[in-house]
């Protein structure tokens, strides 16, 4: 097996593209150097993107927020103009493992690694969060809700890493919150998860709203009824009901060692609700 | 010199002390080698194949092709472990175990092994190994296997302990029966009755250290095992006896072990080591995979059992029976006996009963699990106290307290106490200021008690004194926790020296008599005992030296705070001589100084231990959190106060995890589900909250200090006392180990729908 750490990303794709197809992205590597560990893996090529010039940084622009592909999540709490425009997406990214885990996880790393579990995922889809693809036919950008395509497969074609992840400048009087639910306190894997990202009118009432669900299918639910049931709402009791009803049907998880399909669907409506209330308090929203 | 292991009073110097301890500086450092960091030049990489089946017939194997791969040097299947257990059915069971004969008995046994120059061409080689399995139908749920129309396991197995013998094969290997007076009878007295069946599932003892070993046998027949081992003389004998090794030529050195709790008290890939070794005619290592670990090496029983406690109003149990069945893996065990055994160990019972059935499954073979198979009917019993307890309107601790066995008890399974803890540490927790602090909003208190025999054995301990007079003692029972701090303070104590000055080390198989292993909490009690009789040894040649030094009658020299005395009016001038100054001497006295003792370490004392845990029940998720945690034990006499409460901590965690989410989850194709330690969820630190310890110290009478073994007893009492918090918070009981957050949810959606 061959490891690579090129100083370019033109250089990276490169060395991808004219791989035998055994070749992988290492970012942090909490995901893929489990994987190697097993007697099934076989690699031929690993091509660390950590010193791509570039990869390492959040830059902050007109748009939004450009976060590099090697940014580990650990650095995005300590980006203060990040963490107040999307605190659920930099709390998700930091439910990841430990402390340990997070100095080196990337949330592309995350994304591309295609777990139906995966906590940053919701959260990003949420927030309109992009994913900034190169490869050998150069760059294009498509939503990150578009990335994974089944439990660990992707859209992106071979060759292709993603640069940075984008987020937009959220609006005034924005919220978003991500809650999961796992049996301990940390090291674990979502049995549930469930994001909201919510906009409120000046008159305080929710006048846009995504609602994101994560772990209870193949890959990221968005729960449209539950943003419906939101809209124009100051959420009173009813709303977070129909929040959790709403979430509660479009659950469809499986039968697994994790949780049983009733627990799960359960909990999605749960924490649906409950993230729901937290996004519309972050937005400054008064029931 | 005879010698008289009576506990008798005397004020303690080292003893009771918290001295560093001896082995930390190294575990900190990562300079202590374990299992994995031993090496030999020209070692081998051994690796094992497994079965993917639960139940199989093995058509065929065909190592052909892996044989021809370059860099294999040996490849060992059954046909290189023959059978030499002679008939004896537990010998047989093991050797089955290491490498599956006729059949692949679960998903994890293992097949065939490899050695080869390095991990990858033993890895290849796996895959070119080709195995033809013919898949039977199998059955991993304890209740199920016994059922009429269950797959019978093995066509050899007809119940014993039953009237009529059987005609017909079955999955259910034994009954036991134990207990006194007529329950029936009982019964019939009581004003109000609990009746209830509870589960648990099978739980790994989840060490953090994976087995490994290196083994190395030589052309002319002997042979050395360097292993990660709680037992290396119990390894060698069954080494030995797997191999048709001569015993005496299989030298096995243990290392420093992260982790054992029983499971490795058992051989799991050490004889296939060794028969890698012995046809590769090279070192061969072998480092179970984490995976291995969960797949192949000894879970604890999962468990169904029948619980049926009687009471009067005012409290007296007038009767308490128990159906107890275990699953013990494929092959027959005695798990399900020792839990009918301790079941009702902790009450004065006029009558009782209980019955434990052993159920072959097909899951791996059952390995003991810090004081095995009492905590699962510990959980089913204090589960039923305490709902009785609540029936007839008793304060849970008051309700055990009047039915608690005392000096004098007979117990359930036999024998009459001596002096006991149950009494004393419930009356600790009825005044302990955890029982009365105000519980919290979704908070529920639950507590419980414990009980584990303890044990002693054969034990056997050299004392060297060096030329500068310190002390080093040789000791045959493995450092699990913290034993060699403990023996040191003893020694030093007996001695009459400072604890810097002895040196405790554990000596391999060709270095000191026959040891047992350390199981049983035996570690401290027994190998104490053993040092403090070769200490009292060599005080005795060191007297006798004095005296040639002096040139007086040993009758005139007496041994005080660690020097030789003379005493009487002709000597007392003289200055007395420190154990440097006799040793200094010993080239001219008689040479080296020693002191040996061998004995059988009797009376170790059972042991009684009482839980307190509050919880937080989130009733929406049914996520539970341990937010208060206090034990309480009875330790005879903490030696080592700071690794008493380790062991104490240390259980409760364990019995923790156990309690909320540790669990093998199997498929419908009878596959392990979680063989990792990301589905298999062991408590991580942020799950636990400091848990407070109580050491009570009652003295035995068997042992010259009055220790009684720890390391067990602490995780008896955590399911129940776990389960009774979480059913007290949810209001509604839980049956069912785990108490997971999906159990929780769906308990608490039958009782909304009524
Ligand atoms: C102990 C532990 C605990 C964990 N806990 C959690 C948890 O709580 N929640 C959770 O969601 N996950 C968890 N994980 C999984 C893992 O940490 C995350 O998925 C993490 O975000 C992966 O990021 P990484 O940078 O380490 O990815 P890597 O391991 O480097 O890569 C993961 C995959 O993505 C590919 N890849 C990486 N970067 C790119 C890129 N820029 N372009 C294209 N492909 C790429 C790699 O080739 C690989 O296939 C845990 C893992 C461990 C070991």
């Amino acid at each position: 097996m061959r490891y690579e750490s090129p100083a370019t990303i033109e250089n990276a794709v490169d060395l991808l593209a004219n791989s035998d197809g055994h070749a992988f992205v290492l970012a942090g590597g909490t995901d893929l150097l489990v994987r190697m560990k097993g007697d099934d893996f076989n690699a031929s090529l690993v091509v660390d993107i950590k010193s791509v010039d570039g990869m390492g940084q959040i830059e902050e622009t007109a748009d939004g927020f450009v976060i590099g592909a090697a940014v580990p999540c650990a650095a995005l709490s300590e980006h203060a103009a990040l963490v107040a425009a999307w605190p659920g997406v930099v709390e998700a990214a930091n439910l990841i493992g430990s402390t340990q885990v997070q100095s080196r996880c990337t949330m592309s790393g995350n994304l591309c690694n295609a777990s139906p579990a995966a906590d940053s995922v919701p959260a990003m889809v949420a927030a309109n969060a992009q994913a900034r693809i190169i490869g050998p036919d150069g760059r294009r950008t498509i939503d990150v809700a578009d990335v994974p395509t089944a439990p660990g497969q992707t859209s992106l074609a071979k060759g292709e890493i993603i640069e940075a992840i984008l987020l937009p400048k959220p609006g005034a009087r924005t919220g978003d919150a991500y809650l999961r639910f796992i049996p301990r306190t940390e090291m674990d894997i979502a049995v549930v998860g469930a994001a909201v990202n919510l906009t409120l009118d000046t008159d305080g009432t929710v006048q846009t709203a995504r609602v994101v669900l994560g772990a209870v299918a193949p890959s990221v639910v968005v729960v449209d009824a539950a943003a419906d049931a939101l809209l124009g709402s100051k959420l009173s009791e009813d709303t977070l009901k129909s929040v959790e009803v709403a979430c509660v049907a479009a659950s469809n998880p499986i039968d697994d060692k994790r949780g049983t399909v009733e627990f799960r669907n359960q909990v999605a409506g749960v924490l649906g609700r409950r993230a729901a209330a937290i996004a519309f308090e972050r937005a400054g929203g008064q029931s | 010199m005879t010698f008289d292991p009576s506990y008798k009073e005397q004020g303690l110097k080292s003893v009771g002390t918290r001295p560093l301890r001896p082995d930390g500086v190294d575990k900190v450092t990562g300079r202590a080698r374990y299992g994995a960091d031993f090496n030999m030049p020209g070692q081998l990489v051994g690796r094992v194949l497994r079965s993917p089946h639960a139940h199989a017939r093995i058509v065929r194997i065909d190592t052909s092709q892996a044989e021809a791969l370059k860099g294999v040097k040996a490849v060992v299947t059954a046909a290189d472990l023959p059978d030499q257990s002679n008939g004896d059915a537990a010998t047989f069971a093991v050797l089955d175990n290491c490498m599956a004969r006729k059949k692949a008995m679960y998903d994890g046994h293992a097949v065939a092994a490899v050695a080869a120059i390095d991990a990858s061409v033993a890895k290849a080689a796996l895959k070119l190994i080709v195995v033809e399995y013919e898949v039977l139908p199998h059955v991993v749920d304890v209740d199920v296997a016994m059922a009429a129309d269950a797959p019978v396991l093995d066509e050899t197995v007809f119940t014993t302990g039953v009237e009529p013998a059987p005609k017909t094969p079955s999955n259910v290997a034994n009954r036991s029966e134990f207990g006194h007076g007529d329950v029936e009878a009982g019964f019939a007295k009581a004003d109000m009755i609990v009746e209830r069946n509870y589960k648990t599932e099978q739980t790994h003892q989840g060490y953090i250290e994976p087995h490994a070993c290196v083994a190395n046998c030589n052309s002319d027949g002997t042979a050395d095992l360097w292993v990660c081992t709680q037992g290396p003389f119990v390894y060698r004998q069954v080494c030995a006896d797997l191999l048709g090794l001569d015993v005496s030529k299989l030298r096995v050195t243990s290392s420093e072990i992260g982790g054992g709790f029983g499971g490795k008290t058992h051989v799991w890939a050490e004889p296939v080591a060794l028969a890698l070794s012995r046809k590769a005619g090279r070192p061969v290592k072998l480092v179970m995979t984490r995976e291995e670990v969960f797949r192949a090496s000894g879970p604890t029983s999962a468990t169904s059992i029948d619980v049926k406690i009687g009471a009067k109003k005012d409290g007296t149990i007038t009767a308490a029976e128990a159906t107890l069945r275990y699953t013990s893996g494929p092959y027959a065990g005695m798990w399900a006996e020792l839990g009918a055994m301790t079941s009702f160990a902790c009450y004065d019972l006029e009558n009782v009963k209980t019955v434990g059935w052993e159920v072959v499954v097909n899951r791996p073979k059952v390995a003991a699990y810090r004081a095995p198979s009492a905590p699962m009917a510990a959980f089913a019993i204090e589960s039923a106290v305490d709902e009785l307890a609540h029936k007839i309107g008793m304060d849970a601790v008051d309700f055990r307290i009047k039915n608690a066995a005392s000096d004098g008890s007979k117990s359930s399974y036999g024998p009459v106490y001596g002096p006991i803890g149950i009494g004393p540490t419930l009356e600790a927790a009825k005044s302990h200021p955890h029982m009365s602090a105000p519980l919290g909003e979704n908070q529920g208190r639950g507590m419980a008690c414990g009980f584990w025999f303890n044990f002693g054995g054969q034990t056997c301990v050299d004392l060297n004194i060096g030329a500068d007079g310190t002390v080093t003692i040789a000791v045959g029972t493995v450092d699990v926790g913290g034993s060699r701090a403990s023996l040191s303070l003893i020694t030093a104590e007996e001695l009459g020296i400072p604890y810097e000055n002895v040196k405790a080390i554990v000596a391999d198989t060709s270095s000191l008599g026959y040891n047992d292993m350390t199981d049983g909490s035996r570690g401290t009690f027994s190998s104490s005992m053993a040092a403090i009789s070769a200490a009292r040894n060599a005080i005795q040649v060191m007297r006798e030296r004095a005296a040639t030094m002096w040139d007086i009658s040993v009758d005139d020299i007496i041994w005080e705070d660690g020097h030789a005395k003379a005493v009487g009016a002709t000597h007392d001038n003289l200055a007395p001589l420190s154990v440097a100054d006799i040793a200094a001497e010993a080239g001219n006295t008689g040479g080296p100084i020693a002191g040996h003792s061998e004995l059988v370490a009797d009376g170790a004392g059972v042991s009684f231990g009482t839980h307190i845990c509050d919880v937080e029940v989130d009733p929406e998720t049914g996520s539970t959190r341990v937010v208060r945690y206090t034990v309480i034990q009875d330790a005879g006499k903490a030696v080592h106060p700071d690794y008493v409460e380790g062991q104490y901590q240390g259980g409760a965690v364990q019995g923790i995890g156990w309690a909320l989410n540790e669990e093998y989850v199997y498929g419908a194709d009878g596959r392990l589900q979680n063989p990792g330690f990301l589905d298999y969820r062991i408590p991580v630190c942020s799950d636990l909250p400091m848990i407070d310890t109580q050491i009570l110290e009652i003295p035995n009478p068997n042992h010259p200090y009055g220790v009684r073994g720890v390391g067990e007893t602490s995780i008896v009492p955590p399911l129940a006392a776990v389960a009774n918090a979480v059913s007290n918070a949810v209001d509604v009981r839980m049956f069912h180990i785990p108490v997971s957050p999906p159990r929780i949810l769906a308990a608490l959606n039958a009782q909304a729908k009524g």
